[in-house]
């Protein structure tokens, strides 16, 4: 019999405080293609300019092993600080933005603009042909506003991926 | 703080001056290189000082092997310097097999000049790309300010927490240009800080496990050798006191005398019957510094099924990796041992010693398989033979003695017939297994002892690998022995084909040999070819009393195999043995031949 916990995947949300450095990302990346692990989403930026630390979040899946074994294999990257697997440690957040062009006439235009109203999405740009929105939300609120759009004349998406924290007081130091 | 150095903090240098500054600081006596263009300013500066002696290797692959050569048996960083482009690229082979091995290694790259990087410049290549996943942590050097603290800092990478090589590149503009020096910073590393002390509470469990183990064994691996000599004397001092019965990894020999009572031979896909089934049949298994390697576990749904599963690394990504353990301590190998031995000590839990002492008896049962048994007979010299004589002969003269090896049969000949009493004294290339390490590897383990008596055990195919460097021996009159176990096949290779591939032998057969004798002498060596099993003894007496470097060809049977075996996508109780013994397996499935 297998061990259940070899064979079933779940999805991950890691986050990962590093050194804001040339080839750091690569470093990352490399990590998951030479060991073959998947890579659902993964987004980067400064996040404390005096300590020079970016944050990484990835969003993954594998067994528990293979996580486990993603954690180890980012935490022992030189210029890793921390890092956290925050599926597993508690209730977080998890958000994405995108920006999406609807492009249309007459009443079609009004539907998208109807169901960007009902879905909080806001109007960034706008022709008389043309919408683009900014939404803000969890990746499948995203994904149900996008596929709304399609029919009525989506163009193109844009999205960031997610960026995810945990809920409460605690902090996520160095 | 003596004098010198408080005014080295304050000294404006060139670049190339702040790396050797810095080498010399973080202990270093000795670089492997070659030198070209981009590395020039380097070369200069090593021309004008005394402090640093280098080592001109005639491949920048055997510079790295030779680092590591060095590294291994002083337990020192190995340091390498190549130029850009093809000297960097050619270092690679060499750095997966330090990161593979976990040798701590530095390797100073040259590089063309910043403004001139991105350009496909004249032997540009983009070293840290290429090297990113071939080393523990690499370095860009683009600002001469954060030169000496990068070099420092490197040596810290190297040989802290799982030891690893590093890399350093180094553009020209950098070497040549002016900044300040600055010594090893005391303040601890923002980011990279190992855990090396374990968690009591994983040693308490893992001692309550230990004791009440009626079949218990301690798997040891190079962890230990890279903990230092008293890691391996505390592994001595805990097997005894527990009775526990040991075996070590092909990168762990030498971490536990191999003629102790309690040594079980090495461990895995050419490991001893007894030490493999004690690993299949027992209760309770301690792992210290080793990494369930697929050579070790055979197939890994049937590894040690019944055991409990305790694993100490310094590295927690090794923990969990292959084989799911039931305690894990994360910390260096000594710190481990010698909290395990104070814990057994203060721990009140009876031993059960009358279940030890029955596991024993299973054990004796098994070792009278003889798994190592070969029979000399005729003129035809038995690789075994060979490598029996090699240590019975050394043992007898009492010589400090090193074996470095290539890669094939002869190196799992070497792993099972060299006794190895002490840690430190083998080098070989395990988890990549880099034909035509041995050699270069030799020479750094000569450099570090000059009088010691270093032997390559080889093979024919292997040493064509980095031939060229005998040219190295002879220049810095390194008296290596190099003694070929010569079937005239790449014979692992001819081996997999005979059981795997119905003994075709495709490209196998080592065609056009060259004459070691004549090669040895065009070298300025001494060349030795033996060929009748009477002359072995007087041979290799003779290659050991040769004060200069020699190549000792040895002819042996050609279609000789290495057994025991545990074929790809076996278990460890599914051993082919030699013909003519008894309790192995036949064959290997059709699961089996997809691994390597």
């Amino acid at each position: 019999m297998p061990d259940p916990l070899e064979t079933t995947l779940r999805n991950a949300t890691i986050a990962v405080l590093v050194e804001n450095e040339a080839g750091i990302l690569a470093r990352v990346v490399g990590l998951f293609s030479g060991r073959g692990y998947n890579i659902e989403s993964l987004t980067v930026a400064p996040v404390d300019a005096d300590r020079r630390l970016s944050r990484i979040t990835i969003v993954t899946s594998g067994t528990d092993m293979v996580i486990e074994q993603i954690k180890a294999q980012l935490d022992r990257l030189v210029p890793v600080h921390k890092v956290s697997d925050l599926t597993l440690e508690g209730p977080h957040l998890a958000r994405e933005l995108a920006l999406i062009k609807v492009v249309g006439k007459g009443e079609a235009r009004m539907e998208a603009l109807r169901l960007a109203d009902a879905f909080r999405a806001r109007v960034v740009d706008a022709t008389i042909e043309s919408f683009v929105f900014e939404m803000t939300g969890a990746g499948e609120k995203l994904d149900a506003f996008i596929a709304l759009m399609r029919p009525i004349g989506l163009a193109e998406v844009s999205r960031t991926g997610v960026v995810a924290i945990a809920r409460g007081p605690g902090g996520f130091e160095a | 703080m003596s004098a010198t150095l408080q005014t080295a903090e304050t000294r404006t240098m060139t670049g190339a001056e702040i790396v050797l500054q810095a080498l010399k600081d973080n202990g270093v006596e000795v670089i492997f290189g070659y030198p070209g263009g981009a590395v020039l300013p380097l070369y200069d500066a090593l021309f004008q000082q005394n402090a640093i002696r280098h080592i001109l290797v005639r491949h920048e692959q055997a510079a790295v092997h030779a680092a590591e050569g060095y590294a291994r048996s002083t337990g020192k960083v190995g340091v390498v310097l190549v130029t850009s482009g093809p000297g960097a690229t050619n270092a690679v082979t060499g750095l997966v097999d330090a990161l593979m091995d976990s040798i701590p290694v530095i390797c100073l790259t040259g590089q063309v000049p910043t403004h001139l990087i991105g350009n496909d410049a004249f032997q540009e290549a983009d070293t840290t790309g290429i090297t990113r996943p071939a080393t523990k942590h690499n370095y860009l050097v683009k600002d001469i300010k954060k030169l000496a603290g990068t070099v420092h800092e490197a040596f810290y990478v190297a040989k802290s927490g799982r030891p690893g090589p590093v890399v350093i590149d180094l553009p020209k503009d950098i070497l040549i240009g002016k900044g300040p020096y600055s010594e090893a910073p005391q303040a601890p590393h923002r980011s990279y800080r190992p855990q090396t002390e374990p968690d009591m509470a994983s040693i308490q469990a893992a001692v309550r496990l230990l004791k009440g183990a009626k079949r218990p064994i301690v798997y040891a691996g190079g962890g230990v050798i890279n903990a230092g000599p008293e890691a391996a004397r505390l592994l001595g001092e805990f097997v005894h006191m527990t009775r526990m019965p040991c075996t070590n990894t092909l990168m762990g020999l030498g971490a536990f005398p191999s003629e102790d009572p309690q040594f079980l031979g090495m461990l895995g896909m050419h490991g001893t019957y007894e030490a493999n089934l004690a690993m299949h049949g027992c209760d309770v298994m301690l792992n210290i510094g080793a990494r369930f390697d697929d050579r070790v576990t055979g197939r890994l749904n049937a590894f040690s099924p019944n055991s409990k599963k305790i694993h100490a690394d310094i590295d927690p990504s090794s923990i969990n990796k292959n084989v799911k353990v039931d305690v894990a301590i994360v910390g260096d190998a000594g710190a481990v041992l010698k909290a395990l031995i104070e814990c057994w000590q203060a721990d009140e839990q009876p031993q059960e010693k009358a279940a030890i002492t029955e596991w024993w008896r299973a054990i004796d049962g098994w070792r009278g398989t003889g798994c190592l048994q070969y029979r000399q007979e005729g003129s035809i010299i038995k690789p075994q033979h060979a490598v029996k004589r090699l240590y019975e002969i050394t043992r007898e003269m009492g010589r400090e003695t090193f074996i470095t090896t290539e890669v094939g049969q002869h190196q799992m000949w070497a792993a099972q017939y060299f006794g190895f009493q002490k840690p430190n004294r083998w080098m070989t290339s395990g988890g990549l297994g880099t034909m035509g390490y041995g050699l270069p590897a030799a020479m750094g383990v000569q450099i570090a002892h000059p009088d010691a008596l270093v032997i390559d055990i080889a093979g024919e195919a292997s040493i064509l690998m980095n031939i060229q460097e005998m040219g190295t021996l002879a220049q810095y009159r390194l008296p290596v022995k190099v003694f070929i176990l010569n079937n005239e096949y790449m014979g692992m290779v001819r081996q997999w084909q005979e059981l795997l591939h119905g003994s075709r032998y495709s490209e196998s057969y080592s065609e056009a040999l060259p004459d070691f004798v004549r090669l040895a002498e065009a070298f300025h060596a001494r060349g030795m070819r033996v060929t009748e099993a009477s002359q072995l003894d007087d041979a290799i007496r003779e290659m050991i009393a040769h004060p200069g470097p020699v190549i000792a060809d040895i002819a042996v049977a050609k279609d000789e195999n290495c057994f025991p075996m545990i074929p790809s996508g076996a278990a460890h109780n599914e051993m082919i043995l030699a013909p003519g013994q008894e309790g192995g397996v036949t064959g290997v499935t059709d699961e089996g031949k997809v691994l390597v």
